[in-house]
């Protein structure tokens, strides 16, 4: 056990110590913020852009009608302005041409015409602004045609919509509020946690494994240690790196939010939030009732989460981790050391990789419907289930499905360490013979 | 006193036998020659020794006792491929493999500085071994299996991979290592430097033992009852005093005198040769030719193999 520990202490430190992985690690904090920082500065930027759109109005009902807003303005020509300025649009001062025909009321139809490609945001805010005067149009003349006292207020009471309050009924008979994009997106990132870190570190153990057999140390070492001591103290140390990496980045992250926040907060903030604010009221039908919610959106959110069950999440995800690493490194462990070079560790390395990138291309579809059989069954097959079983809890899952899929995934996991472990000792020490799986099953008989 | 004996080792790598019922007993504090050809087994049973592979049945003793596997770190053994970790530097690299072999930290560090101060590798602690000369890793590489003191030792072609120079460097060590008390299994193609360092010595050849002894007895027993004579007289005189006992197996001329190489055909001692040239020619010298151990192998060898 001593010397478990020594191995796994020398994994770590020779893994920390590399350059490559300082420069990794300080790196992909900022690259991401850089990233966001793109994003967020293009998106801004985009809505800076001022632009003069030109209103040809056949219908000559939108005259002061169509108030700027933001940085468009609205500008009403005459119709021949309208065929000079269609003649050559890329010279005129215009960003686009909007025509209004003259039957717009029974054709619900217009154009706009652009030499750019015409952002969808833009010509949204302009259907509904022509949408929304019509309506209003029309209503104000049912009422007076019509006659009926009081019609304006008592048609914006017979205005409804219906929130659908999802709740979902726990096994205990209770009354769970769910949501389900919070839990969407808890079961995205979580399966996308576990198929990073185990592809990644499980490669890792396998080059590490590959590299001891090209120098030849491994046969000093083996007669110091028991094979299984050293491929332990490896699969162990390289977890620990990964999970220093990972605890680092949280630490840099939160840094750099506080950071970005204290610094940016008075302007970028605002706008962020002000285009969040903004393609909310978008997505609205009826913009005043998101606008009543909007104070309460944090909040909710808040509720959302505690709506999860964290403590049965956070439990889950602890044995799926490491019954998915272990799975998976003692395995690709094993395939290190079966190999002599790069090209057969590949060529081994695929039927590995099948199941976990498969889990993760389906993680969209088990998401989305994580009651259904592909769900169930990926969610049971120990070597997609540490991905797929982590994207079905957040929605709740039956006691009996989770023991089940734990008790096959952590069997199989011990199986599987037991076997790569006898591969492991008998690959170290075999060169120059290419291995397949027929030769791979013989090893498993060899006696210890 | 015997320090390590396996009895009736057997080994099977699926169709293939590697060892069978191999038995050797090595003596405390001899040099114990392990020779073979290529693929008859050796390895295997070094790595045996060394508790990296199992045997299939059979008994390992290790002072008196079944081999245990804490005894892994009173064995040192030097591999016939060599390796090191290249991206790490040498001084941590030797402390490490000191430790897997159950030394402290401290303790480490004061032999191997020692060590290090001896092979005059001192300077390049620090440096890693990917930097270094072949011949200064195989020194690394040696110092990391003496370091911990084993009570056995085995060295598979220790020499490889060095220089003159350092070869006898290291021939001197091993020496030294055997005078302080350790008891060394040693193996080697190289049946020079047998003659010149086993006590004893163990032939396998396709898995089995086919001879096993001290080196000077084994030699003996390969004589061939072949003579080298220097005389002076004709050649005709002496192939008509040999009669039909005997073939001449070489015959030379100089000036400073005749020399033949005569081999018994039936059986005789040294006794009977000479009563039979003296009559013809004058003897000026007289020896009888000792086989060295690159004939006795391949003369082993190759009679097992025609069997």
């Amino acid at each position: 056990m001593n010397k478990t520990i020594l191995i796994l202490k020398r994994e770590y430190l020779t893994r920390v110590k590399k350059k490559s992985f300082i420069i990794l690690t300080i790196l992909v904090p900022f690259l991401m913020v850089g990233m966001f920082a793109l994003i967020i500065f293009l998106s801004v930027s985009d809505d800076k852009e001022e632009r003069t759109i030109a209103v040809y109005d056949e219908s000559s009902m939108f005259l002061g009608e169509l108030a700027d807003d933001g940085n468009t303005k609205y500008e009403f020509i005459p119709p021949k302005k309208y065929n000079e300025i269609k003649a050559d649009l890329q010279k005129s001062p215009y960003y686009a041409v909007l025509f209004i025909p003259g039957n717009v009321y029974t054709s619900n139809y217009a154009k706009l015409e652009s030499t750019k490609q015409i952002p969808f945001e833009l010509s949204e805010r302009i259907e509904r602004k022509l949408s929304r005067f019509i309506e209003n149009d029309k209503r104000q003349k049912v009422i007076a045609e019509t006659n009926i006292p009081d019609l304006e207020e008592k048609l914006s009471a017979t205005r409804t919509r219906v929130k659908l309050s999802t709740l979902k009924i726990t096994d205990s008979g209770e009354e769970k509020k769910s949501s389900s994009i919070v839990a969407f997106i808890a079961s995205y990132a979580m399966g996308f946690i576990i198929y990073f870190f185990v592809f990644m570190y499980g490669a890792m153990v396998m080059r590490s494994v590959m590299e001891e057999k090209k120098s030849r140390i491994v046969e000093v070492i083996v007669s110091s240690v028991k094979p299984f001591q050293l491929m332990l103290g490896k699969i162990i140390g390289t977890a620990l790196v990964g999970l220093t990496q990972v605890a680092i980045w949280v630490v840099m992250g939160v840094i750099i939010m506080v950071a970005t926040q204290a610094f940016f907060a008075p302007e970028t903030a605002q706008q962020m939030g002000q285009s969040i604010m903004e393609s909310q009221q978008q997505m609205a039908a009826i913009p005043a009732a998101t606008q009543m919610a909007e104070p309460n959106k944090a909040m909710e959110i808040m509720n959302m989460i505690s709506s999860l069950n964290l403590p049965l999440i956070l439990f889950s995800f602890i044995i799926y981790f490491l019954a998915g690493y272990l799975l998976y490194s003692s395995l690709m462990g094993a395939v290190g050391a079966a190999v002599d070079n790069d090209e057969d560790s590949q060529q081994m390395m695929l039927p590995i990789t099948i199941p976990l990138i498969l889990s993760i291309t389906l993680l969209f579809i088990i998401a989305k419907n994580p009651e259904g059989p592909v769900a169930f069954w990926m969610s049971m097959i120990p070597l997609t289930s540490p991905v797929a079983m982590m994207a079905r809890i957040p929605y709740g899952i039956p006691t009996w499905e989770l023991l089940l899929s734990i008790f096959l995934l952590v069997g199989t996991t011990l199986g599987t360490i037991w076997a790569a472990a006898k591969i492991y000792r008998t690959g170290i020490l075999m060169y120059g013979k290419k291995v397949n799986f027929k030769e791979l099953i013989k090893w498993l008989r060899y006696k210890s | 006193m015997e320090l390590f004996r396996a009895e009736n080792v057997n080994k099977e790598f699926a169709t293939v036998k590697a060892l069978t019922d191999v038995n050797i007993s090595v003596e405390e504090g001899c040099i114990f020659g392990l020779l073979g050809p290529n693929g008859a087994g050796k390895t295997t049973l070094i790595r045996i020794i060394n508790q990296i592979t199992a045997p299939d049945s059979g008994n390992l003793v290790f002072e008196g006792r079944s081999l245990h596997q804490k005894d892994i770190e009173r064995i040192g053994y030097l591999p016939e491929e060599r390796g090191l970790y290249k991206k790490m530097k040498i001084g941590e690299q030797a402390i490490y493999l000191a430790q897997l072999k159950g030394m402290g930290r401290s303790q480490a560090i004061k032999s191997l500085k020692q060590w290090f101060r001896k092979f005059e590798i001192e300077p390049w602690w620090d440096k890693k071994i990917e930097e270094l000369s072949k011949g200064m890793q195989q020194k690394v590489q040696f110092i990391t299996t003496v370091v911990h003191e084993p009570r056995l030792l085995i060295f598979d072609e220790p020499f490889s991979g060095f220089d003159p120079i350092n070869a006898n460097l290291i021939k001197q060590e091993i020496l030294q290592l055997r005078e302080k008390g350790a008891t060394i299994i040693f193996s080697t193609h190289n049946m020079g430097s047998v003659e010149e360092l086993c006590d004893h010595v163990a032939l396998i050849n396709k898995s089995k033992k086919i001879l096993d002894g001290p080196v000077n007895k084994i030699r003996q027993q390969h004589k061939s009852n072949t003579f080298e004579v220097g005389y002076k007289g004709a050649y005709r005189n002496l192939v008509r005093g040999l009669g039909n006992n005997f073939s001449v197996l070489e015959h030379e001329e100089g000036k400073e005198g005749n020399s033949v190489t005569i081999r018994y055909l039936n059986g005789g001692s040294s006794n009977d040769l000479l009563s039979a040239l003296l009559p013809e020619v004058e003897v000026t010298s007289f020896n009888e030719i000792i086989p060295s151990m690159n004939d006795v192998f391949i003369s082993v060898v190759e009679n097992s193999n025609n069997n």
